[in-house]
């Protein structure tokens, strides 16, 4: 038995070494752990707060609209106690949004309450406006019926309609906008239906940017799988001469290749001026402010995209495959789509990836060479931000474009990995 | 010379492929080509005219190029361009380089996960983040300041860095910076004497990228500026829109002009990183 007892004893004395030196190995990598965090950390704090707390701010706001609760706080309240829909509200809701409608005209905040109403429930806007304005000279303390004044005021006050919009307008919380973006709409009882089809702004547009950017990226692999190519064969010192036509355009700035463009494409631009004075035409082509110049301009811009990573993997591709495969009785052809092909994936697939990601949210150039058939998604966040003060329309859009986004990025990232973008 | 025993179909391909690269690489270079000589237009169009196409020296002329340096909102965007581009280089450079060390460790954890979040901004559209960052800097009253237009272009330029710096340190022996300690060196004297100096040319080529990603930067501008915080890019744009005018080309011919140095630092800082074995393919 004592047998045992020393056995044990000095099982767990070499435990004890055993566990302390696991410890310290254990520390040691703690340690180095924490000290890459600490690396780290600054930028990623740096990122999170100026980076993804505004773009998590903006999907925030694409569901998130208090500005009609805010207005009119009270009637907002009780409203929500209004159950069957189909008869009108009570003389306190109509008491209450009457003396509200008239704080309002006084603060002159009565036009933005009725422009986010007509929002949710279009033509309502001019009701609330046409009452407001005079609503404001009556004494509202001396009046016996509230339903009476405002259906006198205005009829549409007499159906439950119009409260139906002012309900829905005053959740704070809504899924309207993606709706809208979406071109669905939601009614004010809270069902959701499809745009007819002519009212569908949205999708058509979000279809034509998909097309757009698919034409894009097999362009720019069109024209830029030759050139990799041409260039992974050649003496590297050769390569890094023509590369050059490859990086200048790539970091000059995109602003400026669309001023060429414009320059290039306008009426009495190169194209054109030299056509007419070949006589190859008589009147200037129509070829800028529409898709043509999009596409076109955009394969320039992004071709480097294609080019580059193509390059980075054709040059590591081994030519004695195929060799071997026509030695082995393969035709050129055939040893070039079924062994070089399949090998230049990789390179590929990035450069495509990378295209098309780009292209799905470009801006600048449809902008500028669009025209109105060249206009692409990112244009219509812009246009809403803008142009139309819809914030919460533009971050509904652009949270649809940035989910697209984050999923081929995701692809991305397993296929190539977000690390081995070249530069 | 073609070998004589190419067959002919071997020979197209040969010459066929030549011609196509040609072509491709003409039409990435022809606008920038055209882009410089329209620069010196005397009159005010975006066409050659007669004169220029003849090379009469009367049909030439330095004066947009003039306007741009003398007219008051080009010297206000220029000076504003290089402030902007240079304040927001040394925040990308100096957090992106501090944090492109750390996740060159092999024991960084969740490496993949933030590698993609720090490479993120140079994937999400500039619209988006236009938009986001037009709320949140609203949200929390900067909107309007020098700093919230550094800060945004300064996450943009931080891709660059990052990857940039890790492309240095891919080939950086780490063993170095065990050695440098055991020396007795902190890990600051360490990082300064040991491991900057071997990635030094990463640093600039990251810094030369960051820089002129915000110096072209348009449309963070134009969702977050002020007018009197118009950049070159913003003058142009608006330029483009409302009133083209050669002075357009000129600011476009020097931008292209900055670019064609910034290339041929880079080229430069890679070749003599390459000889030194620091680049890994």
């Amino acid at each position: 038995m004592p047998n045992t007892d020393t056995t044990t004893n000095d099982t767990s004395d070499h435990l004890a070494l055993n566990s302390e030196h696991t410890q310290k190995y254990n520390q040691a990598i703690r340690r180095e752990k924490t000290k890459a965090l600490v690396l780290v950390l600054p930028l990623l704090f740096f990122l999170i707060v100026f980076f993804i707390t505004p773009i998590g701010y903006m999907l925030y706001r694409s569901f998130y609209n208090p500005t009609v609760a805010n207005l009119a706080p009270k009637t907002a309240e009780i409203l929500t106690q209004w159950q069957d829909i189909s008869k009108l509200p009570n003389e306190e809701t109509y008491k209450t949004l009457a003396y509200e409608i008239q704080q309002l005209q006084k603060s002159r905040l009565s036009g933005k309450f009725a422009e986010e109403v007509n929002r949710r429930l279009p033509r309502t806007g001019s009701v609330i406006k046409r009452t407001a304005r005079k609503i404001k000279e009556i004494e509202l303390d001396n009046v016996k019926n509230y339903q009476e004044l405002l259906t006198s005021l205005h009829e549409k006050w007499g159906k439950p309609e119009i409260w139906t919009g002012i309900r829905s307008a005053s959740d704070k919380f809504t899924i309207n906008y993606y709706a809208n973006a979406l071109d669905y709409k939601l009614e004010p009882s809270g069902e959701i239906v499809k745009q007819s089809e002519d009212m569908q702004v949205y999708l058509p547009i979000l279809q034509r940017t998909f097309t757009i950017a698919l034409i894009i990226t097999l362009l720019t692999f069109l024209l830029g799988y030759p050139v990799a190519y041409y260039l992974s064969l050649i003496p590297l010192k050769k390569a890094s001469i023509l590369l050059i036509f490859v990086l200048l355009p790539f970091w000059t700035s995109l602003l400026v290749r669309t001023t060429a463009w414009i320059a290039i494409l306008q009426s009495n631009g190169v194209i054109n001026q030299s056509l007419l004075s070949l006589h190859i035409i008589d009147k200037p082509l129509d070829i800028i402010y529409n898709q043509f110049s999009t596409i076109l301009a955009m394969t320039h811009i992004l071709l480097p995209f294609m080019i580059l990573p193509l390059y980075s993997v054709m040059k590591g591709i081994d030519s004695s495959y195929v060799r071997a495969a026509q030695s082995l009785g393969a035709n050129p052809f055939k040893a070039f789509i079924q062994v070089y092909f399949p090998l230049s994936l990789p390179g590929l697939s990035a450069g495509a990836l990378l295209v098309f990601i780009i292209s799905i949210g470009y801006y600048i150039t449809p902008a500028l060479i669009g025209g109105v058939d060249g206009q692409l998604i990112s244009n219509l966040v812009a246009h809403h931000m803008r142009s139309t003060n819809n914030w919460e329309l533009a971050a509904a859009l652009g949270s649809v474009l940035l989910v697209l986004i984050i999923a081929l990025y995701w692809i991305y990232d397993r296929l190539v990995g977000a690390s081995n973008i070249k530069l | 010379m073609l070998p004589v025993y190419y067959s002919p179909i071997r020979k197209l391909w040969h010459y066929g492929l030549r011609i196509i690269v040609g072509l491709v690489l003409l039409f990435l270079i022809f606008p920038i080509l055209v882009t410089i000589p329209l620069s010196f237009n005397v009159e005010p169009f975006f066409t050659f005219t007669e004169g220029m196409l003849k090379l009469d020296p009367v049909a030439y002329s330095t004066k947009w190029y003039v306007e741009f340096f003398t007219d008051h909102k080009w010297n206000l965007a220029l000076k504003n361009s290089f402030y902007f581009a240079f304040m927001s280089t040394i925040l990308a450079t100096v957090l992106g380089t501090v944090a492109a060390v750390g996740l060159a460790s092999d024991r960084m954890p969740f490496k993949s996960l933030i590698t993609a979040i720090l490479i993120s901004p140079m994937i999400v559209p500039l619209v988006i983040i236009a938009a986001g960052m037009y709320f949140f800097y609203s949200a929390i009253n900067i909107a309007g300041s020098d700093m919230a237009i550094i800060f945004a272009h300064a996450i943009l330029g931080i891709p660059f860095v990052v990857i940039t710096v890790t492309a240095t340190l891919a080939g950086f022996d780490q063993s170095l910076l065990r050695a440098s300690s055991s020396l007795g060196a902190n890990p600051i004297s360490t990082f300064f004497n040991v491991t900057f100096p071997l990635i030094r040319p990463g640093v600039i080529s990251g810094a030369l990228f960051a820089f002129v990603t915000s110096f072209d930067e348009v449309v963070l501008i134009i969702f977050l500026a002020d007018p009197d915080q118009r950049t070159i890019p913003r003058q142009m744009f608006s330029g483009l829109r409302e009133q083209i005018n050669p002075t357009i080309l000129a600011a476009a011919s020097l931008l292209i002009l900055i670019s064609i140095i910034l290339l041929f630092t880079i080229e430069i800082l890679r070749r003599r990183s390459e000889s030194k074995g620091m680049f890994q393919k």
